[in-house]
């Protein structure tokens, strides 16, 4: 091999080594848990803050019908494609039950006929997701405030959580190889978001019967938040005073995943 | 300017050995130089608690932008029709990074669109060596370091500018005068020749610096903050005018990555500037304060 390829060659091989260990720096800085638990502080500070000029109950814009985007985006889970899912589906989810419970005077059984007859919101929102992009749509629902001063929230209750019907994911195996069930959608909501004014179950979309890609027969619209709070496929809904013994802890299937739980930015 | 009457301190870097190397290789001898205080200490810790959080702020920003590489115009996006989009086309094993700037269509592969990830070829927007974390989707983490340093970025842009109002820099350094304006076209030709004030005239900053400090502190600074606010759901419940300002989420967005490159191209500016006129003495200001200034003799 000629001298100049040979220099040549391992000058390269020591820039590709040099540019490696600083990029392998970077990440083991950017992921090291020291790094993770000290910058996850700083999501209280940014929540107390967006509280502080928005308060509890300062309105997301609305829009205009001419505004609605032709086709409103559906992300995440498109159909739970569960055999329990698919037999509520064929009933026209006549039976989809969803119970209110845990910190609460009185436990309700909702059913869609309920959730219906409750006097309902129609909003016209831009939809963002935790990606980046944006979407308006016209949804129209019951206030999750109207229904949880129906089930009387005891004093201790802090926290709205949603379980969903969708499983993420195929499972996994552990060491004897039985099978782990994949974890089911969830995520919560604190108590002020709870019962915002544009916080409803929503059950229609631009008009229609909420669509399976976006949650039929219920999801949650929490206008003030990303995407991935609005919790599709609702099944039941639980009040509680910390989300530590539920999932992964987080308060939601993305929070487990190392998303913010406080998700309005 | 006359000579002040105390005596200042010889401002040549490596004193004795840089003399004697430059007689030896028969150099003209440098000139003689005195160390000038151009960087008070509030404005040496400020400058590089930005430099790093702006780094960090444009790589988690580009980690972020990977997670939907593409950018729309007004409230929502209008997937069909992107401003920018960087895409990977062909098949799942064999693809080209693609960017697409309005109608216009670029083969970008190996860098936008499509790049290595530790040796695996990847679709992903922005490279591995611009994102940090470098692995790419990693938004959750992305986010995190990208809003933990906005605060630090923002606490420390406000206490730069209570600073430089109270103490006097912004008055006396930095808003141009109306004979720097005047300056504007002589000094443009003199830094296209690569021609840089030297002597007394080092001492202050020129029309392009101030001009381009000034729109640095109160363009460029003021807009990222703001369309990076108007990206937050909440922060438009609490502050309605803020998508209206910028027409709407999407601009804002849009907007907000137009600052974030003019941010790099200001550093691309600055490097350039530093390095073509006096790299050593400029980044010794920056770290210890003093700058060295030509004296003026009388025969030059």
């Amino acid at each position: 091999m000629p001298d100049g390829m040979l220099r040549r060659s391992f000058l390269g091989r020591g820039a590709a080594a040099a540019a490696t260990l600083a990029l392998a720096g970077c990440t083991g800085i950017a992921d090291a848990p020291w790094a993770v638990s000290l910058l996850g502080e700083v999501e209280n500070l940014t929540r107390r803050a967006q509280r502080l000029f928005a308060g509890g109950h300062a309105l997301a814009p609305e829009f205009a019908k001419a505004d609605i985007a032709p086709v409103f985006r559906p992300n995440g889970t498109l159909n739970p494609g569960t055999n329990d899912y698919a037999i509520h589906m064929s009933q026209n989810f006549a039976n989809w039950v969803i119970p209110v419970e845990g910190l609460v005077e009185t436990p309700l059984k909702l059913t869609l006929a309920d959730i219906r007859k409750f006097p309902a919101r129609t909003q016209i929102t831009r939809h963002d997701c935790v990606e980046g992009w944006s979407c308006i749509g016209q949804w129209t629902g019951a206030p999750l405030a109207h229904i949880l001063a129906l089930a009387k929230p005891k004093p201790e209750a802090r926290y709205v959580v949603f379980y969903c019907a969708d499983p993420m994911g195929a499972g996994d195996v552990d060491s004897q190889g039985n099978p782990i069930p994949a974890p089911f959608y969830y995520e919560s909501l604190d108590l002020l978001e709870a019962t915002h004014p544009q916080t409803i179950l929503a059950y229609e979309l631009n008009g229609q019967t909420l669509p399976v890609e976006h949650g039929a027969p219920i999801r949650l619209r929490a206008e003030r938040q990303l995407g991935y709070k609005m919790a599709k496929y609702v099944q039941r809904i639980g009040l509680v005073d910390s989300f530590a013994r539920i999932g992964g802890g987080k308060g939601g299937y993305w929070e487990d995943q190392g998303y913010q739980w406080y998700a309005g930015i | 300017m006359a000579e002040t009457s105390e005596p200042l301190p010889q401002g040549n870097l490596g004193d004795g050995l840089v003399d004697r190397l430059r007689a030896a290789l028969r150099l003209k001898p440098r000139k003689p130089t005195y160390l000038f205080y151009r960087h008070s200490i509030p404005v040496r810790a400020l400058h590089w608690i930005n430099a790093i959080c702006l780094a960090v702020m444009l790589m988690t920003g580009l980690q972020i932008f990977n997670a939907h590489p593409a950018l729309y115009w007004g409230t929502s996006s209008d997937f069909d029709h992107p401003i920018l989009s960087m895409t990977a086309q062909g098949t799942s094993d064999n693809f080209r990074g693609v960017t697409q700037i309005g109608s216009w269509s670029f083969d970008t592969d190996g860098v936008f669109g499509a790049s290595d990830t530790d040796g695996v070829k990847t679709v992903r927007g922005f490279p591995a060596w611009a994102t940090i974390p470098s692995a790419s989707p990693n938004l959750a983490l992305g986010r995190l370091w990208h809003f933990a340093f906005a605060w630090l970025l923002v606490i420390n842009g406000l206490a730069y500018a209570a600073y430089a109002f109270w103490s006097g820099h912004f008055r006396r350094e930095l808003l141009p005068k109306k004979s720097d304006l005047a300056g504007i076209p002589h000094e443009i030709v003199s830094h296209a020749r690569l021609q840089f004030p030297r002597g007394e005239a080092a001492r202050h900053y020129n029309a392009l610096q101030k001009l381009s400090y000034f729109i640095v502190i109160f363009v460029l600074g003021p807009l990222i903050v703001l369309t990076g606010l108007t990206m937050s759901p909440t922060m438009d419940s609490a502050f309605p005018f803020l998508p209206w300002v910028f027409g709407g989420r999407q601009s804002a967005r849009t907007i907000h990555f137009l600052m974030a490159f003019s941010f790099l191209g200001f550093f691309i500016v600055h490097m350039a500037a530093l390095i073509a006129s006096a790299p050593l003495n400029g980044l010794r200001s920056m770290i210890t304060g003093w700058f060295a200034i030509e004296k003026e003799t009388k025969d030059a």
